[in-house]
């Protein structure tokens, strides 16, 4: 495992000290920002989290990353060093957004970020031919540079071979064998970094990089390199392609990848609904044990009826949450999501969507704020605005709760297809195939009369097989749980509490109102006109005004109605929806909810990404105006249905 | 001939991109460089896009891109077809 443990040979081609006046290091010849640099997918962010401990999201597809992120590089006992991850470049040429943060940081160009001392480039050793074209424009830059040939693990394992004292010899930098994923090679960087930070060095320019660097001249530069550093490529791992012979054929391919979706579903009612009950009965059982301490006065009210009520039956979708997650986690990591976007791309081509509207899509799953920052992948404007429209149709995970709440109070837990399938998993398919159908359709619109432009063609590299890594996936997990419980602790929480002080307001004669004569009570008796064609009442139409901030905050505001209402007071909020909407009503609301923008950080990253409040506005009334549409005809046909 | 008319299992040695600058710079940093030997791994299940290996990795193309790459067949592919 002589790869796995590189010995400290590697950068022994050491740089030599500036002779004066040769060079003019910056600050003062001490480093202080340091950017990492690479192709996509060769685990710059993996490696970033390593050095700093922060947690930027990694997977196993490119551009994942699309925009810069500082980070002390804490976990490596160097704190007064800044790293820059950058998103992944082929080349100095920039054509989409994100190609263009990396240069300009790198140049120095980006206002607020301060221009690297350093570079550590980061390439793929199991490419090492191709990769090896960044490193001609990069070492061009003339910034002490370091290489890092990550996955050297996976080089060993499979065969492969490379001389990093050679390479360095020929890039005239100083050249390591890492894994960012496993963590070997560390020492490597830090000698790297300990050099230059205390000696302010620079690098006489011994390369000999191409003069003229098109692509074609890089490439034959990167071969030459690599063929006199000894670099023996690995073998191709024979199981991704007997894996991609099952996974992508003709018939299997697309039954698999419905199956792989329809499993997820139904894990997530099948293992997650249980578990949602359990943490549903100790959350009130734990409310009811604290607010008996309290006296019996309207303090305790407010604590059970208002603030327990409403953000308790929101955390219950804790472990739906936290299973989606993982599931998602598993996709990505693994390398299948780029299969998937290849078994799609004919249904997306006929819609008239690009094939790099894809990735931004299916992330939309996660939620809908990433997704529209992942846009800047795509290089045609025109194409990247049709994609950040559409986006928010894709069933995020902050619906989950909406949607589960309501099927499982209304659908019957049952089993279609013998025992296979079950039927509340089955409507929430159909759900999310809503959400995407709309997208779909609006895109299609979009392509007939916005989009003629010419498109940018679908170019897809299919990354190798591997394993999750633990390690990450349980990161993502908590950090994902934690963000949806602080969700909960402030914006719910805060709802909540105005929600359950506008129920009992205004006191007459010294007491709280009923909730029909409070503030609540009138405001919805008001807006009721406008939403019993939908086969709303009147509190489900207080928490569509309140979800306009987030989806999820729908579900604390009901908790915390039927909390006040003294004929719900008792019942759970499943019981309660139950006996007080129709079904036509009920599913009319998920329906609402599938087209409906109710998200403030949506409509805040749209218009950052634009520059601008028009097309926000636009798309909130496009999309609630569909909402009303459906949720209307959702209902009616129910009604008529089974009257 | 064009790669879009490559059959599966076929390999050949690109010859000309006649694509807009940005795209065959992409495909160019790909390893889609006139001279390079590539090969026709599978479609995907729809019949489009294919999948290419080139250089060492696997890369996926709709045919109407592929349609303006041109290749070369390698003999042992050329054999096989007749």
């Amino acid at each position: 495992m002589s790869c796995c443990t590189p010995s400290p040979v590697a950068i022994e081609d050491a740089p030599v000290a500036a002779q004066p006046g040769s060079a003019q290091p910056r600050n003062k010849g001490r480093i202080r920002t340091i950017a990492l640099i690479g192709p996509p997918n060769c685990g710059k962010s993996t490696l970033f989290n390593r050095l700093t401990g922060m947690r930027q999201k990694v997977a196993n597809y490119p551009g994942v990353t699309v925009e810069h992120h500082s980070g002390r590089m804490k976990s490596f006992g160097r704190p007064d060093l800044t790293l820059i991850d950058l998103p992944g470049i082929y080349s100095l040429a920039t054509y989409s957004e994100d190609a263009r943060v990396a240069v300009d940081v790198l140049k120095g160009n980006m206002p607020e970020v301060p221009a690297p001392d350093a570079v550590l480039l980061v390439l793929d050793c199991l490419h090492l031919n191709r990769q090896l074209m960044l490193a001609a424009p990069i070492l061009s830059l003339g910034l002490p540079t370091l290489v890092l040939l990550n996955m050297a693990d996976l080089l060993d394992a499979r065969g492969g071979k490379i001389d990093p004292l050679g390479l360095a010899h020929e890039l005239g930098h100083p050249v390591a064998l890492i894994s960012a994923a496993q963590g070997t090679g560390m020492d490597l960087i830090r000698n790297f970094l300990d050099q230059f930070g205390e000696f302010a060095l620079t690098r006489p320019g011994s390369a000999r990089l191409p003069i003229i660097q098109s692509p074609a001249s890089c490439r034959k530069w990167a071969s030459q390199v690599s063929s006199r550093s000894q670099f023996r490529e690995p073998e191709s791992p024979l199981w991704t392609r007997r894996l991609d012979s099952v996974l992508l054929h003709r018939v299997w391919g697309p039954l698999i990848f419905l199956v792989v979706v329809i499993a997820v579903f139904q894990v997530v009612f099948s293992i997650g609904q249980p578990l949602s009950d359990g943490l549903g009965d100790l959350l009130t059982r734990a409310g009811g044990l604290l607010t008996a301490m309290l006296p019996d006065n309207w303090m305790r009210a407010l604590l059970r009826d208002g603030l327990w009520n409403g953000v308790q039956s929101v955390v219950v979708f804790l472990p739906q949450i936290l299973l989606l997650f993982l599931f998602i986690g598993i996709l990505e990591d693994s390398g299948y999501l780029a299969r998937a976007a290849l078994i799609a791309d004919r249904v997306m081509r006929a819609f008239g969507l690009n094939g790099k509207s894809f990735i931004p899509l299916l992330s939309a799953y996660a939620c809908a704020v990433p997704a529209i920052m992942a846009t800047r992948t795509i290089e045609n404007k025109r194409e990247r605005l049709a994609t950040i429209l559409i986006a928010p149709f894709m069933t995020c995970s902050a619906r989950l709760p909406v949607y589960t709440l309501i099927i499982a109070a209304f659908i019957p837990d049952r089993h279609i297809f013998g025992h296979l399938v079950g039927l509340r998993a089955s409507v929430m398919l159909g759900l999310y195939a809503l959400g995407f159908l709309a997208a779909l359709l609006t895109a299609k619109m979009l392509n007939s009369r916005v989009m003629k432009a010419s498109s940018a063609p679908f170019v897809l590299e299919l990354p190798q097989y591997r394993w999750p890594m633990p390690r990450s996936l349980a990161l993502r997990l908590y950090d994902r749980g934690k963000l949806f419980l602080k969700k909960a602790g402030t914006v719910i929480l805060a709802v909540t509490f105005v929600v359950w002080g506008l129920s009992v307001l205004p006191v007459h004669h010294g007491g709280f109102s009923q909730l029909t004569d409070s503030v609540v009570g009138h405001l919805g008796h008001w807006i009721e006109p406008v939403i019993r064609p939908l086969g709303f009442n009147w509190k489900i139409g207080i928490g569509l005004l309140s979800s306009v901030l987030a989806r999820e905050v729908i579900v604390g505001t009901l908790g915390t109605l039927y909390g006040v209402d003294p004929a719900t007071h008792a019942a759970s909020l499943q019981t309660a929806l139950r006996h007080d909407m129709t079904l036509g009503g009920a599913i009319a609301l998920v329906v609402f909810f599938a087209f409906a923008m109710q998200c403030t950080s949506t409509i805040a990253v749209v218009r950052r990404e634009t520059n601008g409040w028009k097309l926000p506005a636009l798309q909130f009334t496009y999309m609630t105006c569909v909402a009303y549409l459906g949720a209307l005809v959702t209902n009616q046909f129910i009604q008529h249905m089974f009257r | 001939m064009a790669l879009s008319d490559m059959r599966v299992g076929q390999s050949g040695t690109l010859e000309t991109l006649e694509l807009p600058e940005r795209v065959s710079d992409h495909l160019a940093h790909l390893g889609f460089l006139p001279g390079a030997s590539i090969e026709v791994l599978r479609r995907a299940p729809a019949g489009d896009p294919t999948v290419y290996r080139i250089d060492g990795v696997e890369v996926a193309l709709r045919s109407e891109t592929a349609r303006y790459i041109t290749v070369e067949l390698a003999d042992a592919s050329r054999e096989i077809r007749q």
